[in-house]
């Protein structure tokens, strides 16, 4: 089979997503579709696979026209998608899932769940897949629930699979096997489509690659010749410096201490085991896991957000193991939430307002009663300047900005303030290369200052790059202390899925 | 393996509110359920086997086990039995309760327990209304409405034809209804809390208008003969139970198939799984061809079916006429019993029965002496919705995707 599209172009209210884009895709071939995040290229696929309505141009599958107005009729035509957040529902089971849409029945419409659960059982067994047809979702670990979403697929026999950022949630040695799984699926006859911003994993796996770059089309690769740097250069539009640039860390006094700390979700889950650890000031120390290992509930837990359970935690000296997060913001800590949209800013308020929500109630801004708003104006103005957040009026609501803008918010917000101590979760989640070299940028010269750091993220790359020392946390405990410089990839990627590198080169403890 | 059990800093909070619960229970039990002195009867079949509790000895012994509770509560909790131990705490209450307002005169529990279950039917249905919408993604507030159109709806269709066709009319009332709401809240995506309290004022509105206008002067418009009660052979002839569950209307008989064949329905079928998937994560169901919307506004349109019976229980299956707001809430109290049973049709159907029994009781109670105004008796169904909601509400889950409008695009 082979799948084209010709002449794409989607326009949402003020940008067009995709600008006259052309792809073409056969089976038995790997290509990738690379791209910055915002270069269009889920909106490109869900184009393909019936959800949007492409404003112009047209889909072929072997050189006829076809039109695609829901999702069934892409999954008619041999076309699955795998989608980077899995259409999965949490409380149902593996089969359940599965067959959701095309499900057995015996009379009167009455579930055929035994059905159900051979076929799951058959699929997964042909392709290696290895699933429990009675398992529970929600209780699976991520990898498997991708597992789950190829079933999905398969199931309904596609011969084209998009795969939309696949390997975002995967930890290092589960890539590695879902690549295997990729090269199954060609050697049985199917064509892929990986969509992925990780340049590395579309040379490896790839037989072509193309760029998308602001909706259009940038170029195409073939990665047995092409570097990452070109690919990289195509995909943003210059030279893009691959490393964070820093001199080695000078780290001063302990400025956040953290004592035995545990705390247990609603579900009666240990989500943080007995963590302790020590941030001193003038380092970045980097948190890495694979997410759901309690890194989220620690970051709450730190700014003062989720109640903990046990343990004890001090910024600079002071016991703040209580405090409410007003509290923890002013005695120093600059949080760097881990949504955006939800935790960091209220994006139905002006940039203005968002730039002063952690001190409005400060003297400067406010007398008590009545905002000070020509001086928060003023302030906005300036932090709009100095951290390059790009608007034309700091007025607009930030709801308005690109999702790198409105991080820059965030960061201005919080670093401008005098500070002891930075928590940053997810800091460059979903933005442009540019606006992540930027706050990158910031987060060193904050340390350069004498600031401590905190990083949580679950992009490996991103902990390697700017830390001075790395937790891997696996289950709610930390399971090593690294250094970034003396141990690989991989083996974090190893103390991420919860084993222990042969050869523990590089381990402190 | 570590099995000690597991709680949060919050749910640690919940349980020691709970205790304080307990504790209040026993002070009243002990200070005011202590003071009335006589046996309290409760007849037991309606030919007068009866069982005779002396008050006050009781009121002391249930006292004593409350403050037991409260201290066992307090000091270590029940763990995975805390759901049951308050459920049999309540009971004994309502139990110590009785027997202090009955004390030195007797009534009869089989009625009390007989009407229990036919007071249970709009709620019942009401609530078995409010699963198949939230269950598939839909908050549906308008179920108060939906109850009280069926119930005027029904007055009158049965008043002027028959029985049969005034249940059908209040039928198709309750899917007039939430086809306005499938309409507001599916295609044009307005809160769907919002539509559902503009539908029940309106509903409120228009029924009690023309109740006034066309009812009042044309009373055979609004006077009709409910039906009877049905003896089930041989079920009927079981002791108590028989009397209490297998001599009603065919209303009570019909909820009780109702709860039976949707839980089927929503754990055994093609329709259950989809509709409880586009409830939890509709996008899940919507990527794989199931259309969402479509299966919304069906399900909404059975919800207003079934609630539109609910209603015609009112004229029909009781007091044979339609009063203005009937209903008195019944519709909001059916939404705490999704919430009490976890949106599933067997847990609201217990909710409904706890609901129904206060309201029961309250009724029982204010033939006696008890010196209880009677206007704080009105309250208690409603305070019993409030405390039992208060106090389950902590472990229930509800369908995630409820109240968020589906976008296909």
């Amino acid at each position: 089979m082979k799948l084209e599209l010709r002449g794409i172009t989607k326009r949402f209210p003020g940008v067009v997503a995709n600008d006259d884009v052309n792809l073409s895709i056969s089976t038995g071939e790997v290509l990738a579709l690379v791209g910055e995040n915002g270069a269009g290229k889920s909106t490109l696929m869900n184009v393909l696979y019936g959800l949007y309505k492409a404003d112009e141009g047209e889909i072929l599958i072997d050189d006829s026209v076809v039109r695609f107005t829901s999702p069934a009729d892409a999954i008619s035509a041999g076309i699955g998608m795998v989608h980077q957040h899995f259409m999965l529902v949490p409380v149902f089971t593996v089969a359940e899932n599965v067959v959701l849409g095309i499900e057995p029945t015996k009379r009167f419409g009455a579930l055929d769940i035994d059905k159900a659960r051979q076929l799951v059982r058959e699929v997964s067994d042909r392709y290696n897949l290895d699933l429990d047809p009675d398992a529970i979702v929600e209780d699976l670990p991520v990898g498997v629930r991708q597992r789950v979403e190829i079933v999905k697929v398969l199931m309904r026999d596609a011969k084209i699979v998009v795969f939309d950022e696949p390997t975002a949630v995967l930890t290092p040695s589960e890539i590695i096997e879902f690549f295997s799984i990729v090269r199954t699926l060609i050697a049985s006859g199917k064509g892929v489509v990986f969509i992925t911003h990780k340049l590395k994993e579309a040379l490896t796996i790839a037989d072509r690659i193309n760029v998308l770059r602001r909706g259009k089309v940038a170029g195409a690769a073939d990665p047995k010749t092409a570097t990452e740097a070109q690919i990289a250069e195509m995909m943003v539009g210059r030279a893009v410096q691959l490393t964070v640039n820093k001199k080695p860390a000078t780290p001063g006094d302990a400025v956040l201490n953290v004592q035995n700390l545990s705390v247990v979700d609603p579900d009666g889950r240990k989500v943080v085991d007995d963590i302790s650890f020590v941030v001193h000031a003038g380092e970045i120390v980097g948190v890495a896991g694979v997410q759901g290992n309690g890194q989220t509930e620690l970051v709450e837990t730190l700014s003062g957000l989720r109640r903990l359970n046990s343990g004890q935690i001090t910024l600079d000296g002071k016991d703040v193991t209580h405090s409410s997060p007003r509290d923890l913001h002013t005695s120093g800590m600059g949080h760097i939430p881990e949504d955006r949209q939800l935790q960091g800013l209220v994006t139905g308020m002006s940039i203005t307002e968002n730039l002063v929500l952690t001190r409005y109630h400060d003297g400067m801004f406010s007398d008590g009663v009545k905002m000070k708003w020509p001086k928060a104006k003023e302030i906005a103005k300036e932090l709009v300047a100095n951290y390059d957040i790009r608007t034309s009026d700091p007025e607009q609501l930030a709801s308005t900005l690109s999702g790198g803008n409105q991080q820059k918010v965030i960061v201005a917000r919080e670093l401008s303030r005098d500070i002891r101590l930075v928590l940053a979760a997810q800091p460059t989640r979903g933005i442009d290369v540019g606006s992540i070299e930027y706050i990158h940028e910031q987060i060193v010269k904050e340390r350069d200052s004498g600031t401590a750091v905190l990083i949580v993220s679950t992009e490996l790359d991103e902990v390697m790059a700017l830390s001075d020392r790395v937790l891997v946390m696996y289950r709610g405990k930390i399971v090593a202390e690294l250094d970034p410089k003396k141990v690989s990839h991989m083996d974090v990627g190893l103390y991420m899925a919860g084993s222990r590198p042969t050869e523990s080169a590089g381990a402190k403890s | 393996m570590n099995t000690e059990l597991l709680v949060s800093a919050e749910q640690k909070k919940h349980a020691r509110n709970v205790g304080f619960g307990y504790l209040g229970l026993a002070v009243i039990t002990l200070a005011v359920f202590s003071r009335r002195p006589g046996d309290a009867g409760f007849k037991l079949t309606e030919s007068g086997t009866s069982l005779t509790l002396p008050a006050q000895q009781f009121a002391w012994i249930f006292g004593i086990v409350f403050v037991a509770l409260a201290a066992a509560q307090l000091l270590r909790g029940f763990g995975k039995l805390s759901s049951v131990v308050l459920s049999l705490a309540t009971a004994v209450f309502v139990l110590s309760f009785l027997s202090w307002a009955t004390a030195g005169e007797s009534f009869s529990l089989v009625g009390m327990l007989q009407d229990t279950v036919s007071r249970s039917v709009p709620i019942t249905l009401g609530a078995l209304g409010g699963i198949l919408c939230e269950r598939s993604g839909v908050i549906n507030i308008a179920i108060e409405g939906m109850l009280l159109a069926g119930a005027f709806t029904g007055a009158v269709g049965a008043s002027l034809t028959n029985l049969w066709f005034g249940t059908i009319i209040a039928m198709l009332t309750g899917v007039f209804l939430a086809w306005i709401l499938a309409v507001f809240s599916i295609k044009y995506r307005v809160d769907q809390v919002i539509v559902g309290f503009a539908i029940n004022f309106f509903a409120l509105g228009i029924t009690s208008f023309l109740s006034f206008r066309v009812l009042v002067p044309n009373p055979d418009y609004n006077s009709l003969v409910p039906v009877m009660p049905i003896s089930v052979p041989l079920l009927s002839k079981i002791p108590f139970i028989g009397q209490i569950f297998f001599v009603q209307t065919i209303f009570v008989y019909f909820s009780f198939a109702a709860v039976a064949f949707l839980t089927w329905a929503m754990y055994r079928t093609r329709w259950g799984l989809r509709t409880r998937a586009a409830g939890e994560y509709p996008k899940a169901a919507g990527t794989l061809g199931v259309d969402v919307i479509k299966l919304r506004y069906r399900n909404l349109m059975i919800a207003g079916a079934v609630a539109g019976i609910g209603g015609a229980w009112w004229p029909i299956g009781t007091v044979g006429r339609f009063d203005q707001n009937i209903t008195g809430g019944r519709g909001f109290i059916a939404l705490a019993a999704v919430i009490f049973g976890r949106w599933h049709p067997v847990g609201a159907f217990s909710g409904a029965m706890v609901f129904a029994l206060a309201e029961a009781v309250r009724l029982k109670i204010g033939n006696f002496d008890t010196g209880i105004p009677s206007e704080f008796l009105l309250m208690a169904p409603y305070l019993v919705t409030l405390v039992v909601v208060a106090g389950f509400v902590g472990a229930s889950r509800a369908p995630k995707a409820a109240g968020q409008p589906y976008d296909e695009q």
